[in-house]
């Protein structure tokens, strides 16, 4: 077991190098660059200043050399500098945006696996019960529904109409002047409708796949033979079968170890969150070649380190499936 | 504080549209507000909304309009745009510019410091200068600056600037925020130094914290040299959607903002909004226009050109795209600026007229359709996808140009791909864009037939002797009559050439929070004396520690 999870690590380096010389290569042969949000169509820019900028960024050299430069800083964990006016370190403005979406997305996450899995068992076990036939219309509703629009409606309600909760943003104004308590109450107000609604439109992937995963599974002899030795049904589902079936979720919960530090860009900026995605958005629309390959290499990483996860707790909670 | 400016600087927004800069207006609604004495009086904050964050303060090296206004807070020019659009001293008290328009000489005001009390002087400005000239500096607005042959301070208080050759432009240049050298001069690149993130200038407000993508926050620099400004404190949200910045304004968290059409026209038209808030309306320093590469088979031809004029409804568009809100363009100058000609030929919609005049360039009417030499009359116009008002102007001259028995087609493309892979390499048979209109009316980039080579921004390739030598005058003497007569007789060119077909000029639509007093509508628009807005007394909102 051991061994194999070495030997997984090393293959993940050469595939991170591929992983990355793909990356660089996509980025720089997207139209545009670094310099054109400044200079494009800018009557007191001229080709002289163009050309200092980009000496300055270092565009001026071979394609290779940028990207040779890149990567040794890389080997070193060196993320460079922003091409932003800021200049600032990409690790940085990586690291300030990493709380707020860990705490929304582990929220999230949390929420859909603390709802979908009962509601999946449950839809199974009654399968074409009026229970299972309402929540297949919900969850479907929120899988199909337009965030953004639902986000808006949401916001009108308790933010205009009933004025319960704040409409967007992470913190009131005067945040820095509340008590520990206050902070947390008030963090809690903004979070409360980005990860409900997060949660509502995650429901129907996992409800679905627990939903079918039990169907599967109270399908099997060995259920029939449970029910044959006279188990009362709770028993049934709940010890023989819902074990069964929850085992492909631990796949899915290291698939989804990369979302954790992924952001949605529209649902980040339908509600003002300075998260991971607005700032890759903004990342890919100016072009700042630093702070995007910096995201895609952690991207990246986590699900290379997400899939090995899912192998191995697999691998743990299944005995058929131990890699020799 | 100085939005034309910072709106001329930050050009590379040019195209967007999203624009505050705007002339004379009033309230459109007088808000009710309770009995209470209306005396200008310290205190309250008032709470900004912004689209985008910003990317550092130091306005010499960035080139969004978020940052270069969040600098306008906290730093000043030597020079600025009053509230009529013409050019005043900040920092300098005075200048004059030599008799043969060579050398400029600034006298600074005595009474300046920096924010952290050292004492503002012309080696700030000679820094400043030095920095700009500066490879090591990576700002996009040198140029200006590298026209200066020789910069001197003969005296603390007195700054010279030589020119090889006298350029008007030169003047507003000098509007770039000046940096504090005692702070600076130990940083070789200054994005890079700890003030492009948390600055000290000798501007009105000082700064206190910025929460990237959340908020920035200033506070009312007590000893600001043109006095205290009232409101205490200004608080920048970054809320990235528009809608989004709409709901927070009703209820109550953000106190001002700019609103689309749609929303001044429809969404705010209640007797309750008209409570709390008051809505201005001024027209905006920009417009959008078709523009024709003009080596084209179909272009070439100025009939042709003037045709699609009288066949644009400009009319419908202004009502169609901008619900009314805004008016229609006749050439490349903001309307009610000292520049603009009203008197120029005009177009009205004659869809007749248009088809005389293409009948006379040789086109003849095939089953609806255009054709001459065998060819068919159709062609394919550009604009940046994510823009509905250009989308929408693409839908209406479509229509318009069908009706002469022109066939336009429409494609949206991506910002960068637009202008790299078509505008760049001239790929394009006619475009919708827009510019923002700079207050000073040279335009030589634009409209100079030396101006079209890769990446410059004559890009529909128009050359005109005429204009080239009025350009070349205009831009080299600083006197106001003689440059009027130039750009007034470039306008008269281009309205009979029609290099652009001129389609309109939308109004800026800021709204503001109505317990916020002193807003004093000007050409400029509303912000250019915000250190004079005021809440009274008994309606502030945000008590604040003094």
């Amino acid at each position: 077991m051991l061994r194999y999870v070495v030997r997984r690590l090393m293959w993940a380096v050469p595939i991170l190098v591929g992983i990355s010389l793909i990356s660089f290569l996509m980025i720089h042969m997207a139209p545009g660059g670094p310099i054109s949000v400044g200079t494009d169509l800018n009557p007191k820019a001229t080709a002289e200043t163009r050309a200092r900028l980009e000496a300055y960024y270092g565009l001026d050299q071979p394609i290779h050399v940028q990207y040779w430069r890149w990567l040794s800083r890389m080997a070193r964990l060196d993320f460079g500098a922003s091409f932003s006016p800021d200049g600032r370190p990409v690790a940085e403005k990586i690291r300030e945006r990493i709380p707020i979406t860990l705490t929304i997305n582990v929220l999230s996450m949390g929420l859909i696996f603390l709802v979908a899995i009962p509601l999946g068992v449950y839809s199974a076990v009654r399968k074409g019960s009026l229970f299972d036939r309402i929540s297949t219309v919900t969850v479907f509703t929120g899988f199909s529904i337009p965030t953004f629009w639902l986000a808006l409606l949401l916001m009108i309600l308790f933010g205009v109409k009933l004025r319960w909760l704040p409409i967007s943003g992470i913190a009131s104004l005067d945040y820095g002047s509340l008590g520990a308590m206050g902070k947390l109450a008030d963090r809690a107000r903004h979070l409360l409708l980005p990860v409900l609604l997060a949660g509502f439109t995650g429901l129907a992937g996992m409800s679905r796949y627990m939903r079918s995963n039990m169907l599967e599974v109270i399908r099997q002899d060995y259920i029939a033979s449970a029910r044959a030795k006279g188990l009362p049904e709770r028993k049934v589902v709940f010890r023989h079968a819902m074990r069964n079936a929850v085992l492909p979720v631990i796949t899915i919960l290291g698939l989804s170890v990369p979302d954790l530090l992924g952001g949605s860009v529209i649902f980040e900026t339908i509600f003002s969150i300075p998260g991971m995605g607005q700032l890759f958005y903004q990342g890919v629309m100016s072009r700042d070649y630093p702070l995007i390959m910096g995201i895609l290499t952690i991207g990246a990483f986590l699900t290379l380190i997400g899939n090995l996860l899912a192998d191995v707790g697999y691998a743990l909670a299944d005995p058929r499936i131990r890699p020799e | 504080m100085n939005r034309p400016l910072r709106r001329a600087l930050s050009q590379s927004i040019v195209m967007l549209l999203l624009l505050a800069a705007c002339s004379g207006g009033k309230p459109e609604s007088a808000g009710k507000a309770a009995a209470v004495p209306d005396v200008p009086a310290y205190g309250d904050a008032v709470v900004e909304g912004s689209i985008g964050d910003i990317s550092g303060f130091l306005s010499a090296v960035t080139s969004d309009a978020a940052s270069h206004e969040a600098a306008g807070y906290v730093f000043n020019g030597l020079v600025r745009y009053d509230k009529d659009l013409k050019l005043e001293g900040v920092l300098a008290r005075s200048w004059e510019v030599s008799p043969d328009g060579k050398k400029i000489t600034f006298h600074l005001r005595r009474d300046v410091k920096w924010q952290d009390g050292a004492p503002f002087t012309s080696s700030d400005v000679m820094f400043t200068f030095q920095r700009m000239i500066d490879p090591k500096t990576p700002t996009a607005y040198g140029d200006a600056f590298k026209q200066v042959k020789r910069a001197s301070a003969p005296d603390p208080f007195t700054f010279v600037a030589e020119y090889a050759r006298p350029f008007a432009p030169a003047l507003e240049s000098w509007g770039m925020d000046i940096l504090p050298k005692h702070l600076l001069e130990k940083y070789p690149d200054i994005s890079k130094s700890p003030l492009n993130k948390k600055p000290v200038g000798t501007g009105p407000y000082r700064f206190v914290e910025w929460k990237t993508g959340e908020k920035v926050v200033f506070d009312a620099n007590p000893d600001y040299f043109e006095g205290k400004p009232y409101i205490a404190r200004v608080i920048t949200r970054i809320i990235p959607d528009q809608a989004t910045m709409f709901l927070e304004l009703l209820s109550g968290g953000v106190d001002t903002m700019d609103l689309t059409p749609p929303q001044f026209a429809r969404q705010t038209d209640t007797a309750e909004f008209g409570k709390s808030f008051n809505k201005y309306k001024y027209t905006a320093a920009a417009f959008t226009y078709l523009g024709f590469r003009l080596s084209h088979p179909f272009f070439k031809d100025k009939r042709v050109r003037q045709a699609i004029a009288y066949a644009a409804d400009k009319k419908a568009l202004v009502d169609g795209v901008l619900l009314g809100l805004g008016q229609e363009a006749t050439g490349p100058y903001k309307p009610g600026t000292w520049a603009y000609n009203p008197n120029v030929r005009k177009y009205p919609h004659d869809p007749l007229h248009a088809k005389a005049l293409l009948a006379e360039a040789g086109w003849k009417e095939k089953d609806g359709v255009l054709v001459k030499d065998g060819r068919p009359f159709e062609f394919t116009v550009l604009t940046n996808a994510g823009n509905e008002a250009r989308a929408k102007t693409a839908a209406i001259l479509q229509q318009n140009l069908a009706e002469v028995g022109i066939r336009m087609q429409i494609r949206t493309v991506e910002w960068a791909a637009f202008i790299n892979q078509f505008i760049d390499k001239r790929d394009f048979e006619a475009v919708i864009l827009g510019w923002t209109i700079s207050p000073d009316p040279d335009q030589y980039v634009i409209w100079h037939s030396s101006m079209t080579g890769p990446k410059e921004l004559n890009f529909v390739g128009f050359a005109n002797s005429e204009v080239d030598k009025l350009l070349e005058d205009g831009r080299s003497t600083f006197d106001l009559e003689k440059r009027k007569k130039a750009y007034f007789r470039i306008q008269e060119i281009l309205a009979e050439e029609q290099p652009y077909v001129f389609l309109y000029v939308p109004d800026a639509l800021p709204v503001v929070q109505n317990r916020i007093h002193g807003i004093r509508p000007a050409v400029a628009g509303i912000t250019y004396n915000f250190i004079k807005w005021y809440v009274p007394k008994a309606l502030q909102k945000y008590r604040l520690e003094p």
